[in-house]
């Protein structure tokens, strides 16, 4: 010291740095040592600290305990798994949603095996139990609860339960692969705008306002409704990748924005700064430093988007610019049983009830994940 | 506490002491030639316009030796921040040179920084933001050896594992994740980063400034002994002198992006010579309360300025007691008193008519200070000298160095 002054250190306790044995066996380091006033050095063992106390190198010197399982962090994940799985509700709605999409991945099984009737093979001439499918009107019958028609028909006399299971499969699908296209685009584009910001901004953040501004459903319909008509090259216009494509570029902004403006926040972290004083590559640190923190972000948007997605499918379906006929979806069912409403409401209702079903699960579940990712969180989530 | 005990602690500090004093008579390890660094100030909706600069850093010189702790206090909002992130070259200058051992590397790419990057560390403010929370201790400490190729002897983990035993961790908890850490330990681990790639310069960011009281000590003790084991060269950042004044050979004081007093520390204890610097020590609490209060004090009142448009002249005219209309249109250059002391001011204060009269125009002065000195004698001003011809700050250096 070029100074007389009296150092700082705490005599009576030996170095600050002095890694007591003793206290490796608790699991903790000298800054706690104040709160154990029983193990504290000062008390218990006068000649333990001291004025030698300057820390000698670990090398070489034994462990002094075997590595406990105390020894090895918690992860936020694993925290975070760990509330989920408290929160009984969204376990439950969890398992609701699985279930449909076994019974959705079943359809070809239940319509092989049960029902005997491709989706798309229209009968109108069918009986079941000695009733016609059709009546002489024209009106489909209700459901039956038989093997046959368990749900009923649909106005080709096609069988509704597998048109329902073939439909969710399709519904189900689409939302998927827009989901896959948000998450995989938003988080590219939120990223890349976020930290580089300048030029990379100014033509990323743009393009992202502009799908924003517009509804999403008056968009999906105008692109769906063109795309349908002369399809996007190899890809015919009735295929259902072409709804989810559509879908899954209507809702990137919604995800990029907010990783852009997380990305902005993390990047002024002290971590990156010192991950640049490192000398890292700006690719690595936007992947290994930045990426990881925006991570539960991401999660907590998958449910999100996965349940928008498939209720915009059915908007469009339901208005003629998503699945294309023969092809069943939920959105497609709900329109060719609105006609029906008064006759048979079943038609309209039953696709209905699942599409609400599915919607209701995926969220509940969506929001217990997001309580569990960050429990002190306001609602603060919208779409 | 044994009478021993108390008496090896002498002996250490003996030792420290002798250590110390042989601290600073090497070459500059690292110098700043009147690094200027201007923030721009954008408004607009979709052009931006840039309607003004914030000053952060306005022309300020400083050359680091090998082996020494130079501390820089100021304001919050003064600069030092800046200017210690400039030196580590995370920030790059708007003007002006900075030299590691001699090579410019002011405005050197990502690439050709690596091997400064090895040699100077920077060390955070914030124990919570400075660590990424999705890493483990291992992954933290271990990552720039990996990026740099530091090896120990034993691989990177063993490494790792001595680096947190050599901080006072356990390096049991190699495996934990910094949420499971309290403040000072997480700023251990922070040091313990910057000691991966076994660097020469530590640039500390107010590391101390988050911590409790208690804990400070600890952290300081723990970054002395630091110094004296590996030889290491610190820029110690604070925002009160309190802190600084146990650890820094020289000292820095900083007002509003401009450096107005740079000396040893035991001369700016003792006979402190701009006002501002005054009003610093005036506002370190004496523990006795009598004593306290008994205690003549400069007491600066108000905020800094805006550092968008600073005041002419000297920058602290509007707040200094002392402050006459000259103070309002000259800026004074850092004049050269005894025992390598340097100060920015038209009105000295501790010191003698023969020192004044006898004070000259440091080089480290900012180029637009004008050469006017508070003897009264104007001095011609140099013209910039950027590229290092004619010697270079070192060469000039040598003739303001303490001996």
């Amino acid at each position: 010291m070029a100074l007389g002054v009296p150092r700082f250190r705490r005599n009576g306790q030996g170095s600050s740095t002095g890694d007591l044995p003793t206290q490796t066996t608790q699991g903790s380091s000298t800054e706690d040592l104040p709160t154990q006033t029983t193990q504290d050095p000062s008390f218990a063992l006068p000649e333990a600290g001291g004025v030698a106390a300057r820390p000698e190198p670990l090398v070489g010197r034994p462990p002094a305990e075997p590595e406990g399982p105390s020894t090895v962090g918690v992860g936020p994940y694993r925290l975070a798994f760990r509330r989920l799985r408290r929160n009984k509700t969204a376990l439950f709605f969890g398992a609701v949603f699985i279930a449909i999409v076994i019974v959705c991945v079943l359809a070809p099984v239940y319509s092989h095996d049960v029902a005997h009737i491709g989706p798309n093979v229209t009968n109108p001439t069918g009986t079941v139990n000695g009733k016609s499918v059709l009546s002489t009107s024209g009106v489909p019958i209700g459901p039956t609860f038989t093997a046959h028609y368990f749900f009923g028909a649909d106005s080709d006399g096609r069988d509704l339960a597998v048109r329902l299971l073939y439909g969710g499969r399709t519904s189900l699908i689409i939302g998927g692969i827009a989901t896959i296209i948000i998450i995989v685009f938003g988080t590219l584009v939120g990223l890349l705008a976020g930290y580089f910001r300048g030029v990379v901004d100014a033509v990323l953040r743009p393009l992202m306002e502009l799908i924003w501004s517009f509804p999403p459903v008056i968009l999906g319909v105008a692109v769906g409704t063109a795309l349908a008509l002369g399809g996007i090259g190899p890809i015919k216009g009735n295929s259902i990748f072409i709804p989810a494509f559509i879908i899954g570029v209507i809702y990137i902004p919604y995800l990029g924005k907010p990783i852009r403006g997380e990305v902005l926040r993390l990047r002024e972290m002290d971590f990156v700064d010192a991950a640049r004083v490192q000398g890292m590559h700006p690719w690595r640190i936007m992947l290994s430093e930045i990426l990881p923190n925006a991570t539960s972000t991401i999660i907590v948007f998958i449910p999100m988007m996965l349940a928008t997605s498939i209720l915009l499918e059915a908007y469009l379906s339901f208005l003629g610019a998503g699945v294309q006929a023969p092809n069943a979806s939920w959105g497609t069912l709900i329109s060719d049983g609105i006609t029906y409403l008064d006759t048979t409401p079943s038609f309209a209702l039953i696709p209905g009830a699942m599409l609400v079903l599915t919607v209701l699960s995926i969220n509940i579940l969506g929001d217990g994940v997001r309580d569990a990712l960050d429990p002190r969180a306001q609602v603060k989530i919208q779409t | 506490m044994s009478e021993e005990r108390n008496q090896g602690a002498a002996e250490t500090q003996e030792l420290r002491e002798a250590a110390r004093s042989l601290a600073g008579t090497g070459k500059p390890m690292l110098e700043a030639e009147h690094v200027q660094l201007y923030f721009p100030v954008k408004k607009g909706i979709l052009v931006d316009r840039t309607i003004g600069h914030v000053h952060a850093v306005d022309d300020c010189s400083i050359a680091l030796r090998e082996g020494e702790t130079l501390g820089i206090v100021g304001e919050s909002g003064c600069g030092k921040s800046t200017f210690a992130r400039c030196m580590v070259r995370l920030l790059e200058p708007t003007a002006g040179v900075i030299r590691f051992r001699g090579t410019d590397i002011t405005h050197l790419g990502r690439r050709k920084l690596e091997p400064i990057h090895r040699e100077a560390q920077l060390v955070f403010q914030d124990p919570v933001s400075s660590l990424n929370p999705r890493k483990r201790v291992g992954q933290i400490v271990g990552t720039p050896m990996k990026l740099h190729g530091v090896k120990g002897q034993n691989g990177v983990e063993d490494r790792v594992r001595e680096l947190l035993g050599r901080v006072g961790l356990n390096p049991e908890h190699i495996n934990r994740f910094p949420h499971e850490f309290s403040g000072g330990q997480r700023q251990r681990i922070g040091v313990a980063r910057a000691l991966a790639v076994d660097p020469r310069l530590i640039v500390l960011d107010e590391p101390v400034s988050a911590l409790d009281v208690s804990i400070q000590a600890q952290v300081i003790n723990l970054l002395d002994d630091l110094q004296d084991d590996f030889g290491l060269s610190y820029v110690f950042i604070a925002h009160d002198l309190s802190v600084v004044r146990h650890v820094s050979d020289r000292i820095g004081v900083m007002y509003l992006g401009k450096i107005v007093e740079l000396s040893p520390a035991k001369e700016l204890y003792t006979k402190p010579i701009h006002p501002y610097t005054q009003a610093l020590l005036g506002a370190i609490p004496i523990p006795d309360p009598e004593e306290n209060r008994a205690r003549e004090r400069v007491v600066v009142g108000g905020e800094p300025p805006n550092p968008v448009d600073p005041p002419t002249g000297c920058r602290f005219h509007t707040r200094c007691p002392h402050a006459t209309d000259i103070c309002k249109q000259v800026e004074p250059p850092l004049a050269e008193y005894p025992g390598g002391h340097l100060a920015a001011c038209h009105h000295p204060q501790n010191v003698t008519e023969e020192e004044v009269t006898n004070a000259g125009r440091s080089p480290l002065s900012p180029l637009v200070a004008g050469g006017l000195l508070p003897n009264g004698k104007e001095v011609p001003v140099p013209q910039a000298d950027t590229n290092g011809a004619g010697g270079g700050l070192a060469a000039r250096l040598k003739r303001i160095a303490p001996g």
